[in-house]
């Protein structure tokens, strides 16, 4: 039994060393005194310092932060639309429709999107074409969130709502949106960072005209991996972090209410 | 005066009829129950009087006026579901002011009634709790309370008492009679349990495939069962093929084969040679020890097979000549009595006339 217990840790260990260590590296080498990513050499912020004054890169770390505002913002509200029909109109056709895109190869998204914008809309790539492709691969995700949470829950309640005085509005209002609520959150926050740190569908359908962070830090590592890249990858992951977390919060709280 | 009348409704699912051209009238100030087996239609009715299903044909009338085009929530009607249906988010005091709140009262009224039906509900320390702390019994009376609380014209119940366990449902069947008779509300009350349905209505409308087998009060409705199922479902009955062999203004003579002629009571639309079942209940089957005398002249010689005891009452099963077997009750009302007879013993067995009837096929 004690063996048992030893080697499960040791296998869980080294998944987890396997997972993280890589991330690790990037974030001690992002503090390098060093412009070689080979032997520690001594602390230093100098490579934050390049990084905040690197027009090009800012300029693309706010080009991403708007692309995903906007496209979370859009993905939730459509997504918890999404939501809220296949769990209530029980058509088959209604959740293939919207997961899809979540389980599409992203090549495939971003090569379709682009053939479609170009060739049946005819519009000039951009920030904008780039929010509504990512909008396209969020929906699915809050709608699952949504769907999920709302699976969990006694059906009866809305009825109840309405039996008791409340019109269809006011069930939403009083009833459905403060239940689905974590849900929404979560689904917003798991959007913003997808959203931002989106390489294949960015790629396709970026255009030539503005900076976009993904797109930029691999332009940056096809001339050398410096320093700078550890950093701003280390701020990316920062931010990313802190979203995952703040989601997963809304998530045990979902849980948390569910209990009955 | 009626308050709700449903008239020949019918409601399908598909090739499925749930409810089939249903027609009942309910009183106001009535306890009403409809009572029937799982998948009968009870619920399906229900919803339609709530208003979350319209049926397909037929009209609901309340006070007269058809409201199959009146959504829920302008229906003067709330429901109590067997699931409770509190809303977790919102704290006890917040879910038995709901109703309020959506008719637009002001705050402090809506604290006023909330706090006097917290009170009456024996809820006053709960009102800040959330309903995931509270126990089902108190699941319960937040939902009675919450649906009263605005003075609907009709309360609607479905199997509200089915989660609870035994000891409880006993102590809230007492509390929900009085409710009804303090609140003044009509309860349409929906379930499948019949000693629940007996002990607590005015009327009851025994439902079987979604058609209405018969609506009577309790009394009349265990003592005189229209058809066979109405007598099976309710309560224990024992049953032996008969056949009419005459018919007169006050009787019916039947043939049960092994056994010879009996009499029963006359019932109105049997005629001669019509095929049934001759039906007692057990508590009103005698039995007595083969010594004993003589004492009417519908009796049998039967041998006891088995009992059952279950503490208040002994139940006997006896065969009769003609290789039949039939239940009878016998209380212990004698003390340190278990039973009074055993496996094997030949007993006399007799029922009064008026006991017996007869249903038919």
């Amino acid at each position: 039994m004690q063996r048992r217990m030893t080697t499960l840790w040791i296998v869980s260990i080294l998944i987890y060393a396997f997972l993280y260590i890589p991330l690790i590296v990037v974030v001690v080498f992002s503090f390098n005194n060093s412009k070689l990513n080979a032997e520690w050499v001594g602390f230093t912020l100098h490579w934050y310092q390049t990084l905040f004054h690197n027009h090009e890169m800012l300029l693309a770390a706010r080009n991403s932060l708007i692309i995903a505002i906007s496209a979370s913002t859009l993905a939730t509200l459509l997504g918890t639309m999404a939501g809220l029909a296949i769990h209530r109109y029980k058509l088959k056709v209604l959740p293939i429709l919207a997961f899809t895109p979540v389980a599409m190869p992203e090549i495939l998204l971003g090569v379709s999107l682009l053939l479609f914008f170009l060739q049946v809309l005819n519009m000039t790539l951009g920030m904008f074409s780039i929010i509504i492709a990512h909008t396209t691969f969020c929906i699915g995700f809050v709608a699952i969130i949504v769907r999920a949470r709302l699976q969990g829950m006694d059906d009866l309640i809305f009825e109840a709502a309405r039996d008791l005085g409340a019109t269809p509005w006011q069930t939403f209002y009083h009833v459905t949106l403060p239940l689905i609520r974590p849900a929404i959150i979560a689904g917003a926050l798991m959007s913003f960072t997808l959203s931002i740190d989106d390489f294949v569908i960015t790629f396709f359908t970026k255009g030539v005209g503005e900076p976009i962070l993904p797109i930029q830090i691999y332009t940056m590592i096809k001339v050398a991996i410096t320093p700078e890249v550890n950093a701003v990858s280390t701020l990316l992951m920062l931010l990313t972090l802190t979203l995952i977390i703040v989601a997963t919060r809304f998530d045990t709280s979902v849980l948390r209410s569910e209990s009955k | 005066m009626v308050l709700i009348e449903i008239r020949n409704v019918t409601k399908r699912f598909g090739d499925f009829i749930a409810v089939d051209n249903v027609s009942i009238e309910i009183k106001a100030g009535e306890f009403f129950t409809i009572l029937g087996p799982s998948g009968c239609g009870k619920t399906t009715l229900l919803r339609m009087i709530a208003g979350f299903d319209a049926p397909d044909s037929g009209q609901i009338l309340l006070e007269g006026k058809d409201i199959i085009d009146v959504p829920p929530e302008k229906r003067p009607f709330h429901t109590v579901f067997q699931s409770y249906a509190l809303f977790p988010h919102m704290t006890v005091a917040d879910n038995i002011g709901f109703p309020l709140k959506m008719a637009g009262k002001a705050r402090h009224e809506i604290m006023t009634l909330v706090t006097k039906a917290l009170e009456e509900v024996e809820l006053s320390q709960f009102g800040n709790r959330y309903p995931h702390e509270l126990s089902g019994g108190q699941k319960q009376r937040v939902a009675f309370a919450r649906g009263l609380i605005n003075q609907p014209r009709l309360l609607l119940l479905d199997e509200p008492l089915g989660a609870l366990d035994e000891k409880l449902r006993e102590n809230m069947q007492r509390e929900l009679i009085n409710l009804q008779a303090e609140a003044g509300v009509t309860f349409i009350y929906i379930t499948h349990a019949q000693n629940e349905a007996l002990a607590l209505s005015h009327r009851i409308a025994i439902m079987n495939r979604g058609k209405i087998e018969q609506v009577d009060e309790p009394a009349r409705i265990y003592n005189f069962p229209m058809n066979r199922f109405v007598a099976d479902f309710i309560g224990k009955i024992n049953m032996l093929d008969a056949s009419v062999i005459e018919v007169s203004t006050f009787h019916l003579k039947l043939r049960v084969a092994g056994l010879g002629e009996i009499t029963v009571p006359a019932k109105a639309c049997i005629k001669i040679n019509d095929q049934g079942v001759l039906a007692v209940r057990p508590e009103q089957i005698r039995i007595a020890p083969e010594t004993s005398e003589i004492h009417s002249e519908l009796q049998f010689m039967g041998k006891i097979k088995g009992f059952f005891y279950i503490g208040d009452v002994t139940t006997y099963n006896i065969e009769l000549p003609n290789n039949t077997w039939i239940e009878a009750l016998l209380p212990n009302s004698e003390p340190g009595h278990a039973k009074l007879f055993d496996i094997g013993d030949t007993v006399v067995v007799s029922w009064q006339e008026q006991s017996a009837q007869f249903l038919p096929n």
